[in-house]
Order: structure tokens, then C-alpha cells, then sequence
């Protein structure tokens, strides 16, 4: 297929648009490496220059300051006092002298243990005179992997900071030298409800994803690297960088046998895949549907429907999905009820067979998602211009016609960028697969180190099951987390190139 | 052209409008019979919809007031019983759920959790999406692809350093709450995509009017947009307060098989993991579902429209 411009684009369907798009995206593939890398050697060519004109700068203002910004290279803050702006120096050098107390009392500690994560084990021996047995406190890993990063953090803040106060002095020293005012304390706090008002919202949220996201996420990409698990949990036994092991323990290839860890991943990072897939697009299509049928001319009761359907969203779903896990039970609602119609004599075990389980997973998925979909869809509906419509009909367009000419374009228009956070979203819908597949049983196959797995598992599950099982196998789950990561990163980037939404956008407009 | 030849031309023109007409006027009967018949078709659709999406609630309501008799005369049915509408009702499984089991325990606990949620993530989320979608400020775009890009982490894995902290802290297991409500909050600023939605429809000559009379930006915040952003308060305080109920994944690992520290969804699930647990408890985790669905879906009914505001505006934008 070769490149096709203006006119023969718009001459194709939209399905031969749809694998055009897809075609275009494989082929210009070499081209975008290619581009990533002259894009990467330009950002190390630009990071360069950025640092050695910052350490020329910082150099020059030191040739050239005066006393005050001199000192203010070893007393951070100091020019800023002696220049009047006592609240921003103060602020300088109790950051300087908490960082010097914190490095030498407990980070210099820390970061000379963080190449090795600790050398003393816990010791145990046997005091005679009292006849019991002593543990002796020996490194902790977890706490010096955890310290170490923290310490990584706050050395890069200092130099920041340190950048910041020089700045400060040299901005600072012109003004003198010109004669102005500078800014005092006041203005610095006026400002913050002004200029600077992002920085009074923001403290809070950044604060709190910082500690309890940011960090969590350095310290699991470092436990990756690790080999920290149930029996190596860095307090009774130490553990340490064992490098890139978790990862080929992960993926080299194995044979089709099973029962070794790379083979359990292939089969769930497949399963995975195929869930999120047909978990997202039964649910659009079947919840554009219902939309549909609901927001037809005609149909009267709209609201009592909707109504409904939107209640079922407010019952917590562990309550619907346990139950109706139940209800498909050998022993559950629906067997009795086919048994006493007489349609069937020996009862189904649904959850038993893997393809089973795995498609009426599928399926209850749709009675989850359908009246949030059906929701969302119904506002995209309404706000679809309706003379679009009335001149379809006198063009003589069917109702199939107009839904496909119409209604499916615009929604899928308007809904792409949702289809791409519902496909991630559903990559780790760990309620509906936990809580449905309570009585699936592992299989076999997929056991590694006696750790059950069973057909329907997605990576979340797994790693959940990973990380509170009595292996307690962290290091594993963090290499696998990685992996989901950079699963779902791809999958956004290739899907963003083609989405309509980024290409076609006159259509509607 | 010639006269004749005009003439031809308009008489085909009078046939072919009359042609038309009639087919015009066909059409219009088929079009109604058509109608009708597709009318009713969505109707039965609509009604068998309407009756799956129903009846697991509704056997669930009939199995809560189970107290059916095995044949024996002594033991509990529970949820082998092929019945759908019990034998015997009775309030029996309310009454065991409420004293033979910690639930009550759990439901404040939930309870609290929803509430402080409803408090801590409501404005988190009001300062994150404000200030993403009405300030300029350099670095706006990074903070946002930033954020983006630690959505694709799976979250639950900073459990593993999070749950140490906060054993290390004292606020696991028995106190598992507060633990909990951190986790939720902390971090509840990077869910502020339906919130920016909202904010950026809101038109940017309302903060030029108030900065040209004089406003400061915090006073533009406070005093012009906030009165106008009650919908999605409401939106985002039912969803915030509505999330903590069916949490399973940061509740059972914090809670780590402590009982007071359970919230209702972990509690009710353990209550029937077993198999021994199914025969015993079935009926009294029916009860306990009917328990908590009634309160939220109340409370639901009367916040519906601003729910229904936030997703069919919000969410397609986010």
C-alpha cells in the first residue's frame, strides 16, 4: 500500500481508513527510530550546553559578585539578608542546616550501605550466663534502600536550592547596582495568592502524590533490581542488586511445558490482553446500543430506563459481583433454576473449565459496565447538532445509514481518548477478576513455586497474589509491574497515532 | 431549444412530482408501520434488560430473608436452597450479622473512611484540576504528562513500601482506617481530569472581568468560580464518598486479616471465601449487602442528576 493523499484518502471507508491508519503507523515505524534517536541526541547535545552554561554562569557570578554573593556560595541565603530579604534568606539557610545535620547524623550512614543494601546479618547467639538466646540487630535492607533514595532526593533538592540562591544573589546584586527596590517578605507572601497562587494550590496535591506515589514508584522500579522477597526481607536476611535476574527470569523463552515463570507470564500477559480488549469493546458497543434504544424518538418511560440502569452503578460492586459469582456456582441460583425447568440434568460447573470461566467473565463484565457506558454515550448522543440527521433523512438515509454516517463516527469521535483509559483501565480491573473468580481453581500448568494461578488471573491479580501469598515473591511483582507499564505505555502511544480524534478533527467541526 | 421540446421536458417533470408524491405518501404509512413495529421490538429489548440488570438484586433481597430449614429440622439452608422466594422469612440473618459478627465495626469503619474521603479527596482534587485548567504557569504541561505517565504504573504495588510505612506508623491492622484514608487521599490529586473538564468550560472573560476590578487570583478562586462550581463538588464529593464502600485490594492489605480493620467489602468477602464459610455465612453476606446498598443507593437517588451531570459532561472530555 503506498501513500495516498486528499482525495483518495477521503474517497476510502472508513474501515479501509481504519486499517490504512494502522498500515501508515507499521510503516513509518524505521522512520520514527530513526527520529527518536536524533530527537534523544539532541536533548544529551541540549542537556550539555544547559550545564556547561550553568556552570559558567554560576563561575562568572562568582568572578564578579561582590562579598555578599561570595559568601552566600558556602552560607546559602546570606546575600539575600544582607541585602534586606530576610524571610527568603532564613528560609536558604535552615534548608543548608537541615540537610548538614540530616548527612551528618543519619545520610552519610546511608548512602555508604546503599551500594551493597548492608553487610552485617542479624546474628543469633546463645548467652550462657542468662541461658537464652540474643539476636543481635544487624543491617536492615529495606530501610536502607528506602533512606538511600531519600537521601538521593534531598542531595539533589540542596543542589536545587544552592542553584536557586545563587540566582537569587546575582538577580539580587544587579538590583543594587541599578538602584531598585528589591522584593521583601511581604511582597514574597502577597505574591503567593497572586503570580504565585499555582504554588499555594498545588503544595498540597504534589506533596501527597510525591510521598505517596512518586517515592512508592522509585523504590518498586528499585526492588525490581533487587532480590527482596518473603525469605530475604532485608531484616532476618539481608538482600541485594542481583542486576537484570528478575526480569530474565521473566522472559526468556520457554518451552510450551509450563510451570516456569516466563511461561506463566506469556499465558496471563495474553489473557490479559484479550480481557482488556473484549472487556472494553463489548461494553462500548453494547452500551452504545442500549443508549441508543433508550434515546430513540419515540420511546417513551426514557427516564424511568435510564433511571434504573443508573442505579445499579450506586450498589457497591464487591456486593453484585460475589453474588452473582455465586449464582453461576455448581451448587448456585443458576443451576437450580435450570435443573427445576428441566433443561438440564447434570449440573454446570462454570468455573471449573478455564475457557468457560474465562468467557463468563466476559460476560458479567458487559451487566457491570453497560449503565456507566450507556450513560456516558447518552450525553455524547445529545449533543450530536440533530439537523445533521434531518438532512440525512431527505438525502433518503436509512436508520442504519444514518447510524453508521452519523451517530458511530461522532461517537467514536468524541469517546476515543475514553476507549484508550477504559482499554489501560481494564489491563488492571483487578474488583471484577478478583472478586468473580473466587472459586476458580488454579491451574496447574501455571503454578510456579507453588504459587496458584489460575486461568483467568490478570498480571494484577497475579501481583497481587504475589505480593500477600506466603512467598510473598515482591521482587517479582515489581519486575512485573514494570512490564505492565511498559505494556500499557506502547499501547497509548501507538493507539494516540492513530485515534481519529488526532487526524480527522474538521470532520465535525 | 425548441418549444416542443420544452413541452416534453415539463410534462416528464409533472410525472416524475407525481411519481414521488405517491411514493412520498407510502413511505409515510410504511414509516409508521415500520415505527411501530421497531418501537415494540425496544420495548421487549428494554424490559429484558431492565429484568437482567434486576434480578441478581432482587435474589439477593429473597436470600437475605432465607431462614429456611433443612430437612433435618435443624440445620441452616443457606445457599444450596432451590427456591428462589424463602420458605420461611424471618430478619434472622440481620440479627446474626449484627451480633454474632463484627459488621457493625466494619460499617463505621467504612463509614468514616467515606466520609473523611469525601472531605480530604474532594480538595485535592478542586486545588489539582483549578489550577491545571485556570492558571498558566510554567511547567503546566510537564506536571500534567508527568502525571499521566504515573498513571500507568500499577498502583497497588506502592503497597509494598506504603503498607511498611504505615505499620511502622501504627496506622495498620486494628487502625487500619487511617492508614486507609491516606492511602485514598494522598494521592487523590491525579484524578483530576473530570474536575479540569468542568473548570475549562467555565468562559476566561469571568476571571478577566474580576482581575481588571481588582481581584487577586486567590480572591478570583474563591469568590468567583467556587459559587459556580457546585455540580461537580457534588459529583466529585458522592464519587469520592462512594469509592471507600467497594475497595477491595488496599483495604484487605492494610486490614491484613485483622477483624476490626476490615471495611464492609473485605469483611463480607472473608465472611464466605471458605467453603465452610459459604454453607455457614451466605445468607448473612446477603444481608449485609442489602444493609449497604440501601443507604448508598439513597443517598445516590438524591445526588443523581449532578452524577449524571459529571459523567455525561466530564468524562468524555477527560
Amino acid at each position: 500500500m503506498k501513500k495516498k493523499e486528499g482525495l483518495e484518502y477521503l474517497k476510502m471507508g472508513r474501515f479501509a481508513r481504519f486499517w490504512y491508519s494502522i498500515w501508515m503507523f507499521i510503516c513509518s515505524m524505521p522512520g520514527r527510530i530513526v527520529n527518536l534517536a536524533k530527537k534523544i541526541w539532541t536533548a544529551i547535545k541540549k542537556a550539555g550546553i544547559w550545564i556547561y552554561s550553568e556552570v559558567k554562569d554560576i563561575i562568572m557570578t562568582f568572578v564578579h559578585g561582590d562579598w555578599k554573593t561570595r559568601t552566600s556560595y558556602l552560607i546559602m541565603g546570606f546575600g539575600n539578608i544582607a541585602r534586606g530579604q530576610v524571610l527568603r534568606g532564613i528560609l536558604f539557610l535552615l534548608f543548608e542546616a537541615a540537610f548538614i545535620f540530616f548527612m551528618i547524623f543519619s545520610g552519610a550512614h546511608w548512602l555508604s550501605l546503599f551500594g551493597t543494601l548492608g553487610k552485617t546479618e542479624q546474628g543469633r547467639h546463645y548467652d550462657e550466663i542468662n541461658d537464652v538466646w540474643v539476636t543481635s540487630e544487624g543491617d536492615n535492607s529495606f530501610k536502607i534502600l528506602l533512606y538511600g533514595i531519600l537521601t538521593l532526593i534531598f542531595c539533589a533538592c540542596l543542589i536545587y536550592t544552592w542553584r536557586l540562591n545563587i540566582k537569587q544573589n546575582k538577580i539580587g546584586q544587579q538590583l543594587e547596582a541599578d538602584g531598585k527596590k528589591l522584593k521583601s517578605g511581604k511582597d514574597d507572601l502577597r505574591s503567593l495568592v497572586d503570580e504565585q497562587f499555582h504554588k499555594t494550590l498545588l503544595a498540597l496535591p504534589l506533596t501527597g502524590i510525591l510521598m505517596f506515589t512518586v517515592l512508592p514508584i522509585i523504590f518498586m522500579i528499585l526492588v525490581a533490581f533487587t532480590s527482596y522477597d518473603g525469605v530475604n526481607n532485608g531484616f532476618s536476611k539481608l538482600f541485594t542488586w542481583i542486576g537484570l535476574d528478575n526480569f530474565n527470569a521473566l522472559l526468556t523463552l520457554a518451552d510450551s511445558s509450563g510451570n516456569s515463570i516466563s511461561y506463566t507470564f506469556g499465558e496471563v500477559l495474553t489473557w490479559t490482553l484479550i480481557w482488556a480488549f473484549f472487556a472494553t469493546f463489548t461494553n462500548y458497543f453494547l452500551g452504545m446500543l442500549v443508549a441508543l434504544a433508550i434515546n430513540k424518538k419515540g420511546i417513551r418511560l426514557k427516564k424511568l430506563w435510564r433511571g434504573i440502569l443508573v442505579l445499579t452503578m450506586a450498589i457497591p460492586q464487591f456486593i453484585s459481583l460475589l453474588y452473582i459469582s455465586h449464582m453461576f456456582d455448581k451448587n448456585g441460583m443458576v443451576n437450580n433454576v435450570l435443573v427445576n425447568l428441566g433443561w438440564i440434568t447434570d449440573r454446570i460447573n462454570f468455573w471449573e473449565n478455564g475457557m468457560t470461566a474465562r468467557i463468563l467473565v466476559i460476560l458479567i463484565n458487559v451487566w457491570v459496565g453497560i449503565p456507566y457506558l450507556m450513560l456516558m454515550i447518552t450525553g455524547v448522543l445529545m449533543n450530536i447538532p440533530q439537523d445533521l440527521y434531518e438532512s440525512a433523512k431527505i438525502d433518503g438515509a436509512n436508520v442504519f445509514q444514518q447510524y453508521q454516517k452519523i451517530t458511530l463516527p461522532y461517537v467514536l469521535f468524541v469517546t476515543g481518548p475514553y476507549l484508550l483509559t477504559s482499554f489501560t483501565s481494564n489491563i488492571n480491573n483487578f474488583n471484577v477478576i478478583y472478586l468473580l473468580t473466587d472459586s476458580v481453581r488454579a491451574n496447574a500448568k501455571l503454578t510456579v513455586n507453588g504459587q496458584a494461578v489460575k486461568d483467568t488471573d490478570l498480571l494484577i491479580t497475579w501481583l497481587f497474589n504475589l505480593t500477600t501469598g506466603a512467598t510473598a515473591d515482591y521482587k517479582l511483582a515489581c519486575a512485573i509491574g514494570i512490564l505492565i507499564f511498559i505494556v500499557i505505555a506502547i499501547i497509548s502511544l501507538i493507539v494516540y497515532n492513530i485515534l481519529p480524534s488526532n487526524k480527522n478533527e474538521e470532520d465535525f467541526s | 431549444m425548441s418549444i416542443e421540446q420544452m413541452k416534453t421536458k415539463s410534462r416528464v417533470k409533472k410525472l416524475v412530482r407525481e411519481k414521488q408524491k405517491e411514493r412520498r405518501q407510502k413511505q409515510h404509512i410504511g414509516l409508521k408501520t415500520s415505527r411501530i413495529v421497531s418501537n415494540t421490538i425496544i420495548y421487549i429489548i428494554l424490559v429484558v434488560i431492565m429484568v437482567v440488570w434486576l434480578v441478581p438484586f432482587f435474589f439477593l433481597l429473597m436470600d437475605s430473608f432465607k431462614c429456611d430449614i433443612a430437612a433435618d429440622g435443624e440445620t441452616r439452608v443457606t445457599w444450596q436452597s432451590d427456591t428462589i422466594i424463602p420458605k420461611k422469612f424471618g430478619f434472622d440473618n440481620y440479627v446474626d450479622l449484627f451480633t454474632k459478627t463484627k459488621f457493625p465495626r466494619w460499617f463505621i469503619n467504612t463509614t468514616l473512611v467515606g466520609l473523611a474521603c469525601a472531605v480530604l479527596q474532594t480538595t485535592m482534587i478542586l486545588l489539582m484540576s483549578y489550577a491545571l485548567s485556570r492558571l498558566r504557569f510554567k511547567g503546566r504541561k510537564f506536571l500534567m504528562n508527568f502525571m499521566l505517565i504515573l498513571g500507568m504504573f500499577p498502583g497497588f504495588l506502592s503497597m509494598i513500601l506504603l503498607y511498611k510505612l504505615l505499620s511502622d506508623w501504627g496506622l495498620t491492622q486494628d487502625n487500619s482506617i487511617f492508614g486507609l484514608i491516606l492511602v485514598y487521599c494522598a494521592s487523590s490529586g491525579m484524578g483530576y481530569y473530570i474536575s479540569k473538564g468542568f473548570f475549562d468550560t467555565i468562559p476566561r472573560s469571568l476571571d478577566e472581568a474580576a482581575r481588571v476590578d481588582g481581584a487577586t487570583r486567590a480572591q478570583v478562586f474563591s469568590k468567583v468560580i467556587l459559587p459556580l462550581s457546585k455540580p461537580i463538588l457534588i459529583y466529585t464529593v458522592l464519587t469520592a464518598f462512594m469509592a471507600p464502600w467497594g475497595d477491595f485490594m488496599f483495604a484487605s492489605y492494610i486490614a491484613h486479616t485483622r477483624d476490626v480493620g476490615k471495611n464492609v467489602a473485605v469483611g463480607l468477602r472473608d465472611l464466605i471465601s471458605t467453603a465452610s464459610g459459604m454453607a455457614d455465612h451466605y445468607t448473612w453476606f446477603c444481608a449485609g449487602g442489602v444493609i449497604v446498598a440501601i443507604p448508598i443507593t439513597l443517598l445516590f437517588m438524591f445526588l443523581q442528576k449532578y452524577y449524571v451531570e459529571g459523567v455525561t459532561g466530564g468524562a468524555v472530555k477527560g
